[in-house]
């Protein structure tokens, strides 16, 4: 390791190529990242960002192609390699140990430690270490006492802990709030102009894309559809990129879908919700005598900062947690959540984390899509009996009308990825008419083809006249989509406003209140 | 009562600590190690009882007490590494092979010990610690088997070994965080392997001491379920091996309860508090038990805890 030297890498990729079966995962790729830059790969989920990158590292090493770094060609046989040519990979989920300290996770990432570990010298080599870093986190203390931001500042201490001057990111603020996000990609940014590192990352957010990187490199269908500095790059041409022209121009703008054709929203208000208090896991009251109405037609946004009380509200809808006061009308009549009172009133929802509050993991994709209607007849013969062929038969309709992929019912549901496992659950729940649609952060870590589709489906809910009401940690999410907004803070409604009016200042004001 | 039967008693609760804790202690290190590196091991029970039926058979065999001891040790680690690759298969839920190892260990115990439940074997040697004192209760009370401070050594070793080694680094790593050990590329599944084999041999030894220490003999009733309780210290003891220390003597001490009290004269109820061990263990865990969080210290890839 200390024949590496201290300056960042550059990294030259010519005519990369992969392929799984017949299946081209990436097609003739040739990128350069010049030292002491940041480099965003942008492209939809199975657009070859992965495989390029798990070729980069030697992972999955790549069938064709050469990398260079520095200018000079590499053999990229597996992760060890890269790791000794000073090339370190943060991934998108945390890869520390919780149980252990700050110190012990970066002492194991070194690899090959004597079998006798000198803690003294360790320590101050650390404390040494952390003084030159961009950012400190105190060594003894466990893992698990860390916030994800801190989480990710020590995914990123560990690779400059292994002096690594080339550094791979995926989807570096998935778990990050907005400041935590600033923060970390801000010192990395700082440390990559100074010529420490080269930053080569992949996300999802065309913010960050905007705000850090120099230059950026869009992939489709494994294939380089654009490569450009990020100062001639605008949200539109990237979303373009990503999706293609002629698809981009399609179903890219969202006002074209608010605009749809719609009935005219009701003047009766469908749910009702009337002073309802809701506790939290310690038996505190989070939510405090909260009113408020959702029209047929209208698609309401409940903003707020996350931790507000949101989660517990949602949650007292959708029937995963009691409420201990108030009440829930829906279209006139006392609802408390039951599965007979959703299944009469045509209540359905879409929980935050699809995946554990929305499926059952193992089951496969036809089961889950079933789960609202297995007890019913078609699918529910002769009183106890469940017929596999019905299930079947509706999962190959609903996976095709909502273009879950692959499109395979009986795979299990925790293998999709995270926008095909929002679109079956979409299956399930938007199949059937509505009346009342109840929605938590519905594309929290979706790529921008699957937020696309969701917020579709939500307009399209909303224009056959079901009430929704979309909660949301993305403000700019819900002044896209709602028709009204309500904020809240500390588990009251502070502040409600209509479309036209919405102000993202006044908002962020109200939605900052008693903080 | 008067003072001297006070120390009496606790004269005999001291002794109890260390002659009933210690195959608890041997046990508990071996099921921390286990669980440490993310594998439940709840056929220490069967292994417990096989150690102590082997022990017992080789030392007769071979006329020596160390050479049952070894012995024991050997064959807890055969039944370890059974365990430790059995669960390594896919799908193989490590509490019920836990459980199939109880039966299979005191089994085939049973069957292979009918022919050394009557000849002596020779015993572990004391150590007469107390060979300072003049009142010969704690003469008695000092004169200790030679594991104990074996044992002793063990739980100090481990301590340090955890934290200052690197192999007892990785096996926290890979108890803790499955995904960042193959990630950082250390073995997950021989590192388990290797610490349910090594947990094994641990409590062989401790059946050893059951069957070894003075005055001892193999019987089909020697194990009162230590093996089980073991795990049940392991969770009190946060799985530290100093706290297994700790909480070994403490069962010990419980254990040893009822026989102290018979010694002051004070004899009815006596199977009540030979109970006193089971009712500690229900009352710590109770105690100790947080219903809306994990307990510190818990390794994060348990089976038990996740």
């Amino acid at each position: 390791m200390n024949s590496m030297s201290n300056k960042a890498i550059a990294l030259e990729v010519i005519g990369a190529g992969k392929s799984f079966g017949a299946f081209r995962a990436l097609d003739e790729v040739s990128l350069k990242v010049a030292p002491g830059t940041v480099h965003a790969l942008l492209g939809e989920n199975g657009a070859g960002k992965s495989t390029l990158v798990n070729g980069l590292i030697g992972y999955q090493p790549l069938d064709q192609g050469q990398i260079l770094l520095d200018q000079r060609e590499v053999e990229m046989s597996n992760p060890r390699a890269a790791q000794k040519l000073g090339i370190g990979m943060v991934y998108q989920h945390f890869t520390v140990a919780p149980g252990l300290s700050v110190a012990e996770n970066l002492l194991l990432a070194r690899g090959d430690l004597p079998w006798r570990i000198d803690w003294k010298r360790v320590r101050q080599e650390q404390q040494d270490f952390m003084r030159s870093a961009p950012f400190q986190l105190p060594l003894d203390a466990p893992v698990a006492s860390l916030g994800a931001g801190e989480k990710q500042k020590l995914e990123i201490l560990k690779q400059l802990y292994l002096k690594h001057r080339l550094l791979i990111l995926d989807e570096p603020t998935s778990v990050l709030t907005v400041q935590e996000a600033d923060e970390v990609l801000g010192l990395l940014r700082d440390m990559a102009h100074r010529g420490e590192i080269t930053v080569l990352m992949i996300t999802h957010k065309f913010g960050e894309v905007l705000a850090y990187a120099d230059e950026v490199t869009v992939l489709r269908r494994g294939r380089l559809v654009a490569y450009s500095p990020v100062a001639q790059a605008t949200h539109e041409n990237m979303a373009r990129w990503i999706m293609g022209e002629t698809e981009g121009a399609a179903d890219g703008s969202d006002d074209g879908a608010h605009a749809m054709a719609r009935e005219a929203s009701s003047t009766t208000s469908r749910l009702v919700v009337q002073d309802l208090s809701v506790l939290d896991d310690r038996g505190l009251a989070r939510v405090h005598e909260v009113s408020f109405n959702v029209k047929g037609g209208e698609l309401v946004g409940l903003a707020g900062i996350s931790g507000n009380g949101q989660k517990e509200l949602i949650e007292a809808l959708t029937g995963q947690r009691e409420a201990s006061a108030g009440s829930v009308t829906v279209d006139g009549q006392v609802y408390r959540a039951t599965r007979a009172q959703m299944r009469r009133h045509r209540v359905f929802s879409l929980p935050e984390e699809p995946l554990y509050k929305g499926c059952v993991g193992k089951l496969g994709v036809g089961d889950n899509i079933a789960l609202r209607n297995f007890d019913r007849a078609p699918i529910r013969r002769a009183g106890a009996f469940v017929s596999r062929s019905a299930i079947r038969t509706q999962a190959l309709a609903r996976i095709a009308a909502f273009n879950v992929r692959p499109p395979d019912p009986d795979r299990p549901i925790a293998t999709l990825s995270g926008g095909n496992v929002q679109r079956a659950v979409l299956a399930r729940e938007l199949s059937e008419p509505v009346n009342v649609l109840i929605v938590a952060n519905p594309v929290f870590g979706l790529d921008f083809r699957a937020v696309a589709d969701v917020h579709a489906r939500l307009i399209a809910a909303r224009n056959a006249g079901a009430a929704v009401l979309v909660a949301s940690d993305d403000l700019d999410e819900l002044l896209k989509l709602a028709d009204r907004l309500l904020v809240i803070s500390g588990g009251r409604i502070v502040y409600e406003v209509g479309r036209e009016h919405a102000d993202r200042a006044v908002i962020g004001r109200n939605m900052a209140a008693g903080h | 009562m008067s003072e001297d039967l006070w120390i009496t008693l606790a004269i005999g609760m001291i002794a109890g600590a260390v002659r009933v804790g210690t195959p608890y202690l041997f046990v508990s290190l071996g099921e921390c190690l286990t669980e440490k590196s993310g594998r439940v091991n709840l056929g220490l029970e069967g292994i417990l009882v096989s150690g102590a039926m082997v022990g017992y058979a080789a030392s007769y065999l071979a006329q020596s007490a160390w050479i049952g001891v070894a012995s024991a040790a050997g064959v807890g680690l055969m039944l370890g590494l059974l365990h430790g690759l059995v669960c390594s298969l896919p799908r193989v839920n490590d509490i019920a092979f836990g459980i199939a190892l109880i039966l299979l260990g005191t089994g085939l115990a049973f069957f292979l010990g009918k022919p050394y439940i009557q000849p002596q074997a020779p015993q572990l040697p004391n150590l007469l610690l107390g060979a300072w004192a003049s009142d010969p209760r704690w003469q008695s009370a000092l004169s200790v088997n030679a594991l104990f401070p074996i044992g002793l050594a063990l739980a100090v070793l481990l301590h340090w070994g955890l934290r200052s080694t690197s192999l007892g680094l990785a096996l926290r790593l890979v108890g803790d965080h499955e995904g960042t050990a193959r990630a950082l590329a250390y073995p997950v599944i021989a590192t388990r392997v290797a610490a349910t084999a090594v947990g094994g041999a641990l409590a062989g030894v401790g059946g050893a001491y059951l069957s070894l220490s003075y005055p001892g003999s193999w019987s089909e009733g020697l194990s009162s379920g230590q093996g089980i309780m073991a795990v049940a210290l392991v969770i009190f003891a946060r799985w530290r091996p100093l706290g297994c220390l700790v909480a070994s003597m403490l069962f010990g001490a419980a254990g040893a309860l009822g026989p102290a009290l018979q010694s002051i004269g004070f004899s009815s109820g006596y199977h009540l508090f030979n109970a006193a061990p089971y009712a500690l263990t229900l009352g710590l865990l109770i105690f100790s038990s947080r219903p809306r969080q994990t307990l510190a210290g818990t390794p994060g890839e348990l089976s038990l805890t996740r």
